[in-house]
C-alpha cells in the first residue's frame, strides 16, 4: 500500500502512457481520489506505438530507477494496432536492456483502460515497492555522472529553485 | 531564452489543499526560460483565461505552461485562450497537478515536489514545441453507398434528398436486397413490396443518385473526403440505354428451367432475366453460366427477338472510376446455410436438421416466398416435395444463432419477431392448419413486438414449446421432429408436413474483402465493427465511412432504416463544410534521410503512407521515399518509433520534445 515519506531511498519512476487508456486510467484514479506512491512521472504519447525503446535507456541514463510503460488492451488500440507493433517492439527490446545490464524487473509493461485507475494503481505501487526495495539503478548513474551531459538539472538557478521547496 | 509563461491553478482547494502552490510559483519563476509564473483560484474562469491572455501579451510569452487539470479536460479552453491572444494555440501545454498529483496523494511536501517536477517537464517541453497549423482538407461532396437493400437505398434516398450527389453500388441486378424478397413485415403485417417498390422507383428516378446495378467496389483509394473508387461494372451482355424493358427476351428464352435465385430455388427462370417483376432497373442480364449461347455458341434468340437490338454477346466488364468524399457500407446479411458445410468456413453445426436432404425442411426466406403474392406459388402455401398443403408446420428457432458450441453465439434478433408472424401468415393461409414452434425464448423488445407475438400465441392459435429439437427425421411422407417441452418436463414428437428453420443472421459472404479494399475492421463473425459501440454506432474507426443495416450486425427493418438515416446525417454533417480541418498531429518524413525501406508503410494502421518519386528536371527517377498523407494519417506516431533511420516525425510528439522531458526528470 501506500508507504510512507520516510525513505533513505525514493526511487524514480517514469510511466511512458498513451493518452487513450492509461493516461485516461490515470485521470480516472484521480477523480476517484485513489492514493498511490509519488514517485511517479507520466509522459504522454498518442499510442504506445509511439514508444521508441531509446526513450527507455534515456530514462534509465537520466535517472531512473524504474520504468513503466503502459497501453491500451490488446484489441482496444485507438489508432487499431499501435499497441501491438509496442508489444513486439518490447518483447524484442526486453533482450537487448538485459544485455545491457538493467535488470528487468525494473521494466514493467501493462495494459491500463481507461476505466482501470484501480489497476493504475495497483501498478504504480507495485512497481514502486518493487524498486524500493531493489534499491537505485547505480550501474547507469555512474555511467552518466562520468558523460559530459547536457541536461540542465545542475544549474544553480535549478538547485536554489529545489532549496525553496 | 525562451519566455515561457507558468500559469498555476488553486482549483479551488481541489490543488492548494495537497499542493503549495504559491512555492510551486516561486520555484517556477526561477526555473530557466520561465518569464513570468502566477498562481490563482480558478484558471479556467473568466478572469483566469483573462488574466492568461493579458500575460501572454504583456510579457510577449511564447510558451505557455497551465498547471490545472488533466489535459483531457481544460487543454481546449486554455489553447483556445492563447490563441485568442495570438499565440499559436501548440505553444500551450497543461501540467496535470490535479488527476495526477494532488488528488493521489496525501503528503503536502511530496504532492509539491512531484507538481514542480510535473510543470518542470512540461516547460522543457514548451521550449522544444513548434507553432502547428491546423490541416485542411477539401471535401468531395458525393457519397458513395454499397449495398441496395432497405438500408442503402434509404441512405442513398436522405443523402440525395439533401442535394448531394450519390453513387449507389449493388452487386444484383436489381436493387431491393432482402426487404424485396419478403412476403409480409411485422409487427404490422403490411406488404413487403407495397413499402419498398416504391423506394426503389425513388432511387432510379433520382435526379441525384447515379445506380450501379450487377456491380461491385473493385478498389478504394484516398481518405475522408477525398476517395476514389473503382467500380467494377460487370457484363450484363445487354446495352443498358438500348434495353427498352420490354422483356420479350425473357419470353422467348428457350433456356426456362434455372432455378430462381430470389424464389430461393422454389421457381425457375429464363438464362435472360430479370430476378422479379418489380426489379429496379427493369433492364435484364445474361446469365452466362447457363445460358446456350455462351456455352455452346447456338441459339442467340434473344438477340434475334430483340428490337432495339440490346442484346451485346461481346460486352466485358467495364471499371468506372466516381471520386467521392463519404462511403455509407450497407451490404447487408446472409441467412445461415445448414446444408453441407462448405470446405472454408469456419462454422460447425452443418447439416443439422436434414436442410438439404429432407425437401419439406425449408429455410424462413424460402417460406417469406411461399407466402408470397407474388412467389412462385401465388401465395399459396404448399409443400416442395408435392404440392401438397401441409396441416401440421413446424417452426423452429434460434437454428444456428446462440450455440456458442457451434461457432454462432449471438442472437439474430429478427427470427422470433419474423417466425410469430410466419405462424399467423400460415394461419391466415390454411384455416386448420397447426403451427408449432420451438423457442428458446422469445424475444421481443420493439414498439408493438411483444403485442404482435401475443397475437400469435392468443389469437392465432400457435403452439409455442419451450425447449429444443433433438432429432428430426424423414417418415413417409412426413417429417417426424422430436423435442423437449422443458416447461411441461415432456418429451414432444410432432409428425409435420413442413418444417421451417428460422436459421441465423451473418455476414455477408465477402465481407471480410470488402473490408480489406476499405481499411474498416470487422469482428470475429465478419460483422462490421462501429468506433463506438454506444456513443460512435454508425461510424467506423476509418474517417470517412460509415455503418447501415445488418452488415454491422443482426437487425430488423425499422433498425435498418433508422441506421441508415443516422448513416446519411453523418455524411451531410461532413458535406455541410467546404473544408475539413483537424489536429495537425501527424506525422512528417525527411525526405533528405529517409532510406525508403518503408517499414513505416507496413506498421501504419491508416495506409497514410505513399511511396512518392522524386524525380529530377528531365522527368528521370532520382530515388523514392515515404510520403505520409496529412489528410490520412491518425497521428498514431507508430511509424516514428519503427523507422530505422529516424526520418518520420510526429508534430507535438516530436523526438525533441519527448527528450527534452526525459532529460529533465
Amino acid at each position: 500500500m501506500h508507504h510512507s515519506k520516510k525513505h533513505a531511498f525514493e526511487p524514480k519512476i517514469v510511466a511512458f502512457v498513451c493518452t487513450w487508456c492509461t493516461y485516461a486510467g490515470a485521470d480516472l484514479a484521480g477523480t476517484s481520489r485513489l492514493q498511490y506512491p509519488a514517485n511517479v512521472r507520466v509522459l504522454k504519447f498518442p499510442c504506445t506505438g509511439r514508444i521508441d525503446p531509446v526513450f527507455i535507456l534515456r530514462a534509465f541514463q537520466k535517472g531512473a530507477d524504474g520504468v513503466l510503460v503502459s497501453g491500451c488492451h490488446p484489441g482496444d488500440c485507438h489508432y487499431m494496432a499501435g499497441n501491438l507493433h509496442a508489444r513486439r517492439r518490447f518483447a524484442a527490446f526486453r533482450t537487448l536492456i538485459e544485455f545491457v545490464g538493467v535488470d528487468l524487473d525494473r521494466l514493467e509493461f501493462s495494459w491500463v483502460s481507461a476505466a482501470e485507475g484501480g489497476k493504475w494503481v495497483e501498478v504504480v505501487t507495485e512497481l514502486t515497492n518493487r524498486i524500493l526495495t531493489m534499491g537505485p539503478l547505480e550501474e547507469f548513474k555512474a555511467l552518466e555522472a562520468e558523460e559530459c551531459w547536457s541536461g540542465k538539472l545542475d544549474t544553480p538557478e535549478l538547485q536554489e529553485a529545489y532549496n525553496n521547496i | 531564452m525562451s519566455r515561457i509563461g507558468v500559469f498555476i491553478c488553486h482549483c479551488g482547494e481541489n490543488i492548494s489543499r495537497t499542493v503549495d502552490v504559491e512555492r510551486v510559483a516561486a520555484a517556477a519563476r526561477k526555473l530557466p526560460g520561465v518569464a513570468f509564473a502566477i498562481d490563482y483560484k480558478y484558471m479556467c474562469s473568466d478572469p483566469g483565461q483573462g488574466l492568461v491572455k493579458k500575460v501572454v501579451v504583456e510579457q510577449r510569452l511564447d510558451g505557455v505552461v497551465v498547471a490545472a487539470c488533466s489535459p483531457r479536460m481544460h487543454e481546449k479552453t486554455f489553447r483556445n485562450a492563447v490563441k485568442s491572444a495570438g499565440l499559436n494555440p501548440f505553444l500551450c501545454e497543461m501540467a496535470n497537478i490535479r488527476e495526477h498529483c494532488s488528488w493521489v496523494h496525501e503528503d503536502r511536501e511530496e504532492a509539491t515536489a512531484k507538481a514542480l517536477d510535473i510543470v518542470r517537464l512540461m516547460v522543457e517541453r514548451v521550449k522544444k514545441n513548434k507553432a502547428l497549423q491546423p490541416i485542411t482538407v477539401p471535401i468531395t461532396k458525393r457519397s458513395l453507398v454499397i449495398g441496395g437493400g432497405i438500408a442503402g437505398i434509404q441512405a442513398a434516398l436522405d443523402i440525395a434528398d439533401c442535394g448531394h450527389q450519390v453513387v449507389l453500388v449493388e452487386r444484383e441486378p436489381s436493387i431491393g436486397g432482402h426487404m424485396a424478397q419478403l412476403s409480409e413485415t411485422f409487427p404490422t403485417l403490411d406488404c413487403s413490396q407495397c413499402i419498398m417498390t416504391p423506394k426503389m422507383v425513388d432511387v432510379a428516378n433520382h435526379p441525384n443518385i447515379r445506380l450501379y446495378t450487377y456491380a461491385e467496389v473493385e478498389s478504394v483509394d484516398g481518405y475522408i473526403g477525398n476517395f476514389s473508387i473503382t467500380i467494377r461494372k460487370k457484363a450484363r451482355s445487354v446495352i443498358e440505354e438500348k434495353c427498352t424493358g420490354c422483356g420479350i427476351c425473357s419470353t422467348k428464352c428457350p433456356q426456362k428451367k434455372i432455378k430462381s435465385e430470389f424464389d430461393c430455388n422454389l421457381g425457375s427462370r429464363p438464362a435472360i432475366y430479370v430476378p422479379f417483376p418489380q426489379a429496379v432497373p427493369n433492364t435484364p442480364v445474361i446469365d452466362r453460366a447457363n445460358c446456350t449461347w455462351f456455352k455452346s455458341g447456338k441459339c442467340g434468340v434473344c438477340a434475334k427477338v430483340c428490337g432495339p437490338g440490346a442484346i451485346d454477346y461481346n460486352q466485358e466488364d467495364e471499371l468506372v472510376v466516381e471520386p467521392v468524399g463519404a462511403i455509407v457500407v450497407a451490404t447487408g446479411f446472409d441467412l445461415y446455410d445448414i446444408g453441407p458445410k462448405p470446405a472454408d468456413s469456419p462454422i460447425d453445426g452443418y447439416g443439422e436438421f436434414g436442410y438439404g436432404t429432407i425437401p419439406d425442411v425449408i429455410d424462413g426466406m424460402t417460406f417469406e416466398r411461399l407466402a408470397s403474392a407474388s412467389g412462385p406459388t401465388g401465395g399459396k402455401i404448399i409443400r416442395p416435395s408435392d404440392g401438397k398443403e401441409p396441416k401440421q408446420v413446424v417452426f423452429i428457432q434460434c437454428v444456428g444463432s446462440r450455440a456458442r458450441e457451434k461457432g454462432i453465439s449471438y442472437c439474430s434478433k429478427i427470427c422470433c419477431m419474423y417466425t410469430a408472424k410466419h405462424t399467423m401468415l400460415y394461419h391466415h393461409k390454411v384455416h386448420d392448419g397447426q403451427a408449432y414452434v420451438f423457442f428458446m425464448d422469445a424475444r421481443t423488445p420493439g414498439k408493438n413486438y411483444d403485442e404482435f407475438w401475443r397475437r400469435a400465441v392468443e389469437e392465432e392459435e400457435a403452439v409455442y414449446i419451450r425447449g429444443m429439437v433433438s432429432r428430426l427425421y424423414q417418415k413417409g411422407d412426413k417429417v417426424v421432429v422430436m423435442g423437449s417441452d422443458v416447461l411441461v418436463g415432456v418429451q414432444v414428437e410432432i409428425e409435420a408436413d413442413l418444417v421451417v428453420l428460422a436459421t441465423a443472421v451473418q455476414a455477408r459472404s465477402g465481407a471480410d474483402t470488402l473490408a480489406q479494399k476499405l481499411g474498416i475492421s470487422y469482428d470475429k463473425y465478419t460483422f462490421y465493427s462501429e468506433a463506438h459501440a454506444k456513443l460512435k454506432p454508425v461510424e467506423c474507426a476509418t474517417a470517412g465511412i460509415y455503418l447501415a443495416g445488418a452488415c454491422q450486425g443482426p437487425k430488423d427493418i425499422p433498425d435498418a432504416v433508422s441506421q441508415a438515416s443516422a448513416a446519411a446525417a453523418k455524411v451531410m454533417t461532413l458535406f455541410a463544410r467546404d473544408q475539413l480541418e483537424r489536429e495537425p498531429i501527424v506525422a512528417r518524413v525527411n525526405e533528405r534521410t529517409c532510406v525508403a525501406c518503408f517499414y513505416c508503410k507496413k506498421v501504419c494502421p491508416y495506409g497514410a503512407v505513399e511511396e512518392k518519386e522524386i524525380r529530377d528536371r528531365q522527368g528521370n527517377l532520382i530515388r523514392v521515399v515515404a510520403y505520409v498523407n496529412p489528410g490520412v494519417c491518425g497521428g498514431c506516431g507508430t511509424c516514428q518509433a519503427t523507422c530505422p533511420s529516424k526520418s518520420v516525425e510526429l508534430d507535438g510528439y516530436t523526438d525533441e520534445q519527448v527528450m527534452a522531458m526525459i532529460d529533465a526528470l
